[in-house]
C-alpha cells in the first residue's frame, strides 16, 4: 500500500487516488509535427528509479497531483502542484 | 532493418551431446539403470566472441524465436544472452492460460496461430509442457456485456475460431462451485473456448531450452547485457558482463525491462512497465476442470494439477519495476473470488508473486524492426505474453531470418503507432494502465 501525502488532506492510502501516467510530457506546439505528437502521446521513457507522475485525488479533495516516486522501491519524495516544478530532474536519483 | 545476405557462409553447428530423445522406453530402460543415461537437457554454454544473431532474453520469447530460427529458418548460429537461470523470468510467472478469444481480426488471428501451435508443440520438441485444453470460459453478468460478448463470438466464429455461447445451467455444471444468483452481479451465462486451457510454463522453457541447444543454439545464463553497439545507424553487437558479442542482428526479448533495453539503443518504446500479481491457494482436491473468467470484474482462475487454484487480476496500476505487487489489488482478486466462488472463502493462499510487464501503449504486443538496422525488438506483450509464446517465437524468427514482418505479425510492428494503426483491443486509448 501506497501511502501518499496529499498537501491539503495529509498522507492518505493510494486506493483514494487514481494514477495518471507520466507527468514530465509536455504538449508540443501546434506545429511540431507527427514526430514529436507521436512521442507526447504514445512514447514514455518508463525509467528505473525516480519518476515525475500524476495522481488524481479522487476520494479525497480531487485535485491532480505531482508526485516523485522512485519505480522499484515505490518511496515517495515529493508531492506538489500541478504547476510547482519537481525538485529532482527526471529520473535522475538525488 | 536490411536482410541478412543470404550466401555468408555459416560457421559450423555446434555438436553437442544430446540429451536423446525422451519416451516411455527410454524412462523404463533407466529405470532399470538407476537413472544413470540422463544428461543435462540443454548445454550450458559459455558465449563466443561473434554470432549471426543475439536474443538478449531467456524467457519463452527469446528461447522459442532461436528455436524456431534454428529449425525452421536454417539459422543455427544464435546465442540466447539471459540475465539470470532460464526459467525464473516471465515465464515462469504467469498463469498458465492459453486462448485465442480476442476481439480484432488481426489479434484473433495471431493468437489462434499461437492456438494451433501449442497443439503441436510437445510432439514437436518431445517434451511434456502439459498442454491441456480444458476450456477458457468467460461469464457475463449484465445484458450489455452479453452483447459485447456474442459480438466477439461472432467475429471470431467467421474466422473460423471456435467459441461457442453456454446458458446458466452449463456454466453450473462447468463450475459446480459458481454462485449465479450473486445479489449484485448475477451471472447470465457466458461464453466457452474449448480449445483454451493452460499449459505448465516451466516446461514451456525447458522445453524450447532443450530444442533449440539440440539445434545448436548456445544459450547463455547469468549473461547480462550493459551495452548496444552501435556503427552509425547499424547495430553490431552487444556488451555482456561477459565481454563483447558481435551479432548481425540483435533481437531484444526482455518483455517487462524492454524500455531499459531499448534505452541502450537510444530508442523510446511506446511502453510502461507495470507489474501484475498471481496467487496460488493451497492444494484441494479437483473442484474446477476449466478455466473461468468473471465478467463483473478483472479476474481469472483455474486449478493447477497440484491442486492449487491460480488466480490473477489486474495490474496494480502505476509504473514499477518492484517483482512484487501491493495489498490494494491482493483484496480486490481475492474479493474478485469469494463473489464467484464463495467456496473458496476458507482457502489459504500458499503463495503470491509479481510480474513486471511491458504494458503497451494500444494494449497489442510488438513484433518489429525499430530505426536501427540490425535491432529487432520483441516486446510490449501486456498481459498476453504466456500465450503467444509459440507464435511470437515464430514470427521474430521470420523477421529475423527474411528481413521483413510475418504476415500474422505485420500489424504488430512500432510505427503503428504513428501511422494511426494502433490495435486497441479494449478501446482505452494510450493509458497502458487500463489495458
Amino acid at each position: 500500500m501506497l501511502r501518499i501525502p496529499c498537501p491539503y488532506c495529509g498522507v492518505r492510502d493510494e486506493t483514494e487516488f487514481r494514477y495518471r501516467g507520466d507527468a514530465t510530457e509536455a504538449r508540443p506546439p501546434g506545429g511540431a509535427g507527427l514526430g514529436a505528437f507521436t512521442a507526447y502521446v504514445y512514447e514514455r521513457r518508463n525509467p528505473r528509479g525516480w519518476h515525475v507522475e500524476w495522481w488524481l485525488h479522487v476520494a479525497g479533495c480531487r485535485r491532480l497531483l505531482k508526485v516523485v516516486r522512485h519505480t522499484d522501491s515505490h518511496e515517495i519524495r515529493w508531492v506538489g502542484a500541478p504547476q510547482d516544478p519537481p525538485p529532482l530532474p527526471g529520473d535522475a536519483a538525488p | 532493418m536490411n536482410a541478412v545476405p543470404q550466401s555468408k557462409p555459416q560457421p559450423p553447428r555446434t555438436t553437442r551431446a544430446s540429451s536423446g530423445r525422451y519416451s516411455f522406453w527410454r524412462l523404463l530402460r533407466e529405470g532399470f539403470n538407476r537413472q544413470r543415461g540422463w544428461s543435462q537437457a540443454w548445454a550450458k554454454a559459455a558465449p563466443r566472441s561473434g554470432y549471426r544473431v543475439v536474443i538478449v532474453g531467456g524467457g519463452g520469447h527469446g528461447l522459442a524465436t532461436a528455436y524456431y530460427l534454428a529449425t525452421e529458418y536454417g539459422i543455427h548460429d544464435v546465442a540466447v544472452l539471459e540475465k539470470g537461470p532460464i526459467g525464473l523470468g516471465n515465464v515462469g510467472r504467469n498463469t498458465t492460460i492459453i486462448r485465442s478469444n480476442y476481439f480484432l481480426p488481426d489479434n484473433i488471428r495471431f493468437y489462434e496461430y499461437s492456438l494451433k501451435l501449442w497443439e503441436g508443440l510437445e510432439r514437436r520438441l518431445n517434451f511434456n509442457a502439459m498442454v491441456s485444453q480444458r476450456g477458457t470460459l468467460n461469464l457475463f453478468h449484465t445484458e450489455a456485456q452479453r452483447d459485447l460478448f456474442t459480438r466477439r463470438a461472432n467475429q471470431m466464429r467467421l474466422l473460423g475460431v471456435d467459441n461457442e455461447a453456454v446458458s446458466r445451467e452449463r456454466v453450473r455444471e462447468l463450475v459446480p462451485l459458481v454462485d449465479l444468483d450473486n445479489g449484485r452481479y448475477p451471472v447470465l451465462g457466458g461464453f466457452l473456448q474449448p480449445r483454451g486451457g493452460t499449459v505448465r510454463h516451466d516446461a514451456v522453457a525447458w522445453g524450447y531450452a532443450r530444442g533449440a541447444s539440440e539445434a545448436g543454439v548456445d544459450i547463455v545464463e547469468h549473461c547480462e547485457v550493459s551495452g548496444i553497439r552501435r556503427d552509425g545507424t547499424r547495430v553490431t553487437g552487444v556488451e555482456t558482463n561477459r565481454g563483447l558479442i558481435a551479432a548481425e542482428t540483435v533481437c531484444l526479448a526482455v518483455a517487462g525491462h524492454s524500455s531499459q533495453l531499448a534505452a541502450l539503443a537510444g530508442l523510446t518504446l511506446p511502453i510502461e512497465s507495470h507489474v501484475l500479481q498471481a496467487f496460488v491457494t493451497e492444494g484441494i482436491k479437483p473442484v474446477l476442470d476449466v478455466v473461468v473468467t468473471y465478467g463483473a470484474g478483472h479476474f481469472y482462475v483455474s486449478q493447477s494439477d497440484k491442486g492449487g487454484l491460480v488466480c490473477g487480476g489486474a495490474v496494480d496500476g502505476y509504473n514499477t519495476y518492484g517483482q512484487r505487487g501491493t495489498l490494494p489489488m491482493t483484496e480486490e482478486v481475492a474479493a474478485s473470488a469469494v463473489t464467484l466462488l464463495p467456496g473458496l472463502a476458507r482457502l489459504k493462499v500458499l503463495r503470491q508473486w509479481g510480474g513486471v510487464m511491458d504494458m503497451s501503449m494500444d494494449g497489442s504486443p510488438i513484433i518489429s524492426a525499430t530505426p536501427l538496422a540490425g535491432l529487432v525488438i520483441n516486446g510490449g506483450w501486456c498481459y498476453g505474453g504466456f500465450k503467444a509464446i509459440p507464435a511470437g517465437g515464430m514470427t521474430t524468427a521470420h523477421l529475423i531470418a527474411r528481413g521483413r514482418a510475418h504476415p500474422l505479425a505485420a500489424h504488430l510492428d512500432l510505427a503503428r503507432f504513428a501511422d494511426g494503426r494502433t490495435r486497441d483491443e479494449r478501446g482505452a486509448g494510450p493509458f497502458p494502465y487500463l489495458h
